[in-house]
């Protein structure tokens, strides 16, 4: 039994590994959307063109100014004097802000009125906006502290928040998204393999001819699992390796558990590409089922968005993805060395859903050989 | 070979396009039932309004000002406020994920609050492991504790407190910022870059799979038709798919639209016949199906996604990435689709992202043609 399971391993090798082409697309892609997505996807914001409408010109509005235009988060894109410009320059996108101080700002702080400014904010990219609006405040706040109430008792008095941000102390966006694009990419090549594996031999009249073989169905679905399930774990284990040497995450959990965890999930990805794979009658019907799984599933599976922040429908539909257990779990296996009960929490609904699709796609083959 | 466009040709391919179309579900399936299911899943599920956040609250010490503070954190939709007595209970919870974060409101602090010039330090502690909602929980508990203070500085009318520069926020466009109506239009160019490149990728990449495709080159039809034929028949289908998008956008989303909608068709057929030209390139570089399906993921479905500027700022990322997300065609049809749907017919981004659109129809179809005929020698 086992000569004829390595038999077939080594014949679904060779189709993966022969074909440059088909070596590329199975290696390359995964390392190259780690290496661009992880810079791509930052939550800060930086750079924000902001357009000054100063009606006052005082040093006090000016110092104002000149803390906005020094702060990382925006860069001066010119400034204006009327309000068909704030228009103008909103709509065009030239500016993404315009911080707009009114002509009686001076006379106000001196007269110990509050002293209005106002921000124009384009609303169009509503994530951008409230992150905007967040670093304005903050530099309003610091101007308040330190210039109007400098050298007086109210210089240190009211609140002040110190944060400290456990796992990830600098709230790095790419600690957040690496340990989930590892998880991601590598599926994605996994499913893909696997819902054309069978489709393909369907296509080509070759899977009748592996029927007849003496393959029992177990050992044909073993054949096909090996290869792909081998190539990806040690892809999942490059990146890991990236990750930490080259972009210098650390990694906190156990190196076994990362294994096995992938071993699991992976096996589960393969179950659902297989059964795609079982029920199209062509490749191009695998495909498309592979698309309109995957499509949702990289959304629903909280690697860009919270899953808490869905609506309680969609949260209730991401339970059937291996994807969003996996994204947690990789997540804490790199920032928080989680207990072995917090492991085995997000382990078994992916263990289910490995053995269901498994077992039908297993099931498939079998009736086709009845 | 024959280079000429015969337009009697070219009918007679068209509607063997359009048989074949009407006969094979899948392009069916793509043209119509994927771009609702993506909306649908994608529209309700991709959120970044964060409300609700399980948070604590440890109070050192119960007064009526630190109760009056943890009645202001349990009013907030924002988060869901509970209390613990001390650090290491918030800690725990913290740890065992049923939490955020915590703010820890101290003796000393509780001490002071009795005198508003005496400085009131509290420590705010969030799970970091999800970068993005931690600095969103932060910001949440900062705002609640300001607001808090203010209101009680007032009440107590501290008169020797300056109140200083104010500042005021004004939302364009989408005043209550609303993230569907801007997740909405960015989704519809996803969307979009995976209905056009897939028409053509997968439906093409079989064509030369099977060998139909020599089939079709050894009539006496010319590339240049064989290609238009195909751009052509699925441009309708694709226009379809867009229709049926916009409309779900206005129609469920309730999305405002505020462009006109001939400027709309317009931007949308370059877009679109941009699309179909990278599927119909990748599907003749591939041809195979396997590499076409993992091609046109890669370079479709994703970098809209991620470099797009529909979830993340293009201006936030490194200089080479922002240089990157040049080439991305969605981009430009992001940026069209969020202003005519929310600021309305704005020439200055309209027309500048419609020619580079059209440039990259161009420029695709193009080296598609060249490529097509190469294979056909080589």
């Amino acid at each position: 039994m086992l000569a004829r399971i390595y038999a077939l391993i080594v014949k679904e090798m060779l189709l993966l590994w022969k074909d440059r082409r088909m070596r590329f697309v199975v290696l390359m892609p995964p390392l190259i959307q780690v290496l661009i997505f992880s810079f791509a996807a930052t939550f800060e914001v930086r750079h924000v063109p902001l357009a000054i409408w100063n009606e006052d010109g005082t040093a006090a509005s000016r110092e104002l100014v000149r803390r906005f235009t020094d702060s990382i988060a925006f860069d001066l894109a010119g400034t204006i004097d009327n309000p068909q410009a704030v228009r103008d320059w909103i709509d065009s996108q030239r500016a993404s802000a315009v911080l707009h101080i009114d002509p009686r700002f001076s006379a106000d702080l001196a007269a110990n009125r509050p002293a209005r400014v106002q921000m124009i904010i384009d609303g169009r990219r509503s994530n951008v906006a409230l992150i905007v609006q967040n670093y304005a405040a903050t530099i309003v706040t610091t101007y308040n502290r330190e210039t109007l109430a400098a050298g007086t008792l109210l210089a240190d008095a009211g609140p002040q928040v110190e944060v400290r941000a456990w796992y990830n102390p600098n709230l790095d966006s790419q600690w957040y998204i690496l340990p989930a694009l590892n998880a991601l990419v590598v599926m994605v090549m996994v499913m893909l393999i696997n819902a054309l594996s069978v489709a393909r031999e369907r296509e080509l009249g070759t899977f009748d001819q592996l029927l007849v073989t003496p393959l029992r169905p177990f050992e044909i679905l073993v054949g096909k699992v090996t290869p792909s399930l081998f190539i990806a774990a040690a892809e999942a284990f490059g990146i890991l390796a990236v990750a930490v040497f080259a972009f210098g995450l650390p990694f906190r959990g156990s190196l076994a558990w990362f294994g096995i965890s992938f071993v699991i999930f992976l096996l589960s990805a393969i179950g659902i590409g297989l059964a795609i794979s079982a029920i199209a009658q062509t490749q191009q019907q695998a495909i498309l089922g592979v698309f309109i799984f995957l499509a949702p599933a990289i959304i629903l599976s909280g690697m860009a968005t919270p899953i808490d922040n869905m609506p309680p429908w969609c949260q209730r539909l991401s339970l059937i993805n291996p994807v969003r257990y996996m994204i947690d779990l990789t997540r804490s296996l790199y920032l928080r060395d989680p207990t072995v009960p917090l492991i085995l929490h997000q382990l078994w609904p992916m263990m289910i859903i490995g053995t269901v699709t498994l077992g039908f796609a297993t099931l498939l083959f079998r009736r086709r050989l009845g | 070979m024959n280079r000429l466009l015969r337009p009697r040709r070219l009918l007679a391919l068209l509607h063997k396009e359009f048989v074949q179309i009407l006969r094979d579900p899948s392009a069916i399936l793509i043209a119509f039932v994927m771009p609702v299911a993506l909306l649908l899943l994608n529209g309700y599920g991709l959120s970044l309004d964060a409300k609700n956040v399980d948070f604590g609250v440890v109070l050192e010490a119960q007064t009526p000002r630190t109760m009056s503070l943890y009645r202001a954190f349990v009013d907030t939709p924002y988060l869901a406020a509970r209390p613990y007595y001390t650090d290491s209970a918030a800690e725990a919870a913290l740890l065992r994920r049923e939490i955020k974060g915590y703010i820890v409101v101290r003796a000393e602090t509780v001490r002071n609050l009795a005198d508003e010039l005496k400085p009131q330090p509290y420590l705010v502690v969030v799970d970091g492991v999800d970068a993005n909602t931690a600095r969103i929980v932060e910001g949440y508990a900062a705002g609640v504790l300001g607001g808090w203070y203010q209101r009680e500085a007032t009440n107590n009318s501290l008169s020797n407190l300056a109140p200083g520069v104010q500042l005021e926020h004004r939302y364009w466009f989408n005043p209550e910022l609303r993230s569907t109506s801007f997740i909405v239009p960015g989704l519809i160019a996803v969307v979009m870059t995976l209905v056009g490149a897939l028409l053509t990728a997968m439906i093409v990449a079989r064509e030369w799979e099977r060998g139909t495709m020599e089939t079709l080159m050894a009539s006496p039809a010319s590339i240049l038709e064989i290609m238009l034929s195909k751009l052509l028949s699925n441009f309708v289908l694709g226009m379809m798919a867009m229709a049926v998008s916009v409309a779900l956008g206005l129609l469920l989303f309730q999305v405002p639209f505020r462009g006109s909608f001939l400027i709309l068709a317009l931007v949308s057929a370059l877009f679109l016949i941009s699309a179909l030209a990278l599927g119909l390139f990748i599907s003749t570089i591939a041809r195979n199906q396997f590499v076409a399906a993992q091609l046109t993921f890669i370079t479709t479905y994703m970098p809209a996604l991620m470099l797009s500027g529909l979830l993340f700022d293009i201006a936030s990322m490194p200089r080479w990435v922002q240089d990157l997300t040049h080439i991305v065609a969605a981009r430009y049809f992001v940026a069209c689709l969020q202003t005519l749907f929310l600021a309305g017919d704005v020439t200055a981004i309209l027309l500048p992202n419609a020619i580079i659109l059209a440039c990259f129809a161009l420029v695709f179809s193009l080296i598609t043609l060249r490529r097509m005929t190469r294979n056909l020698e080589g």
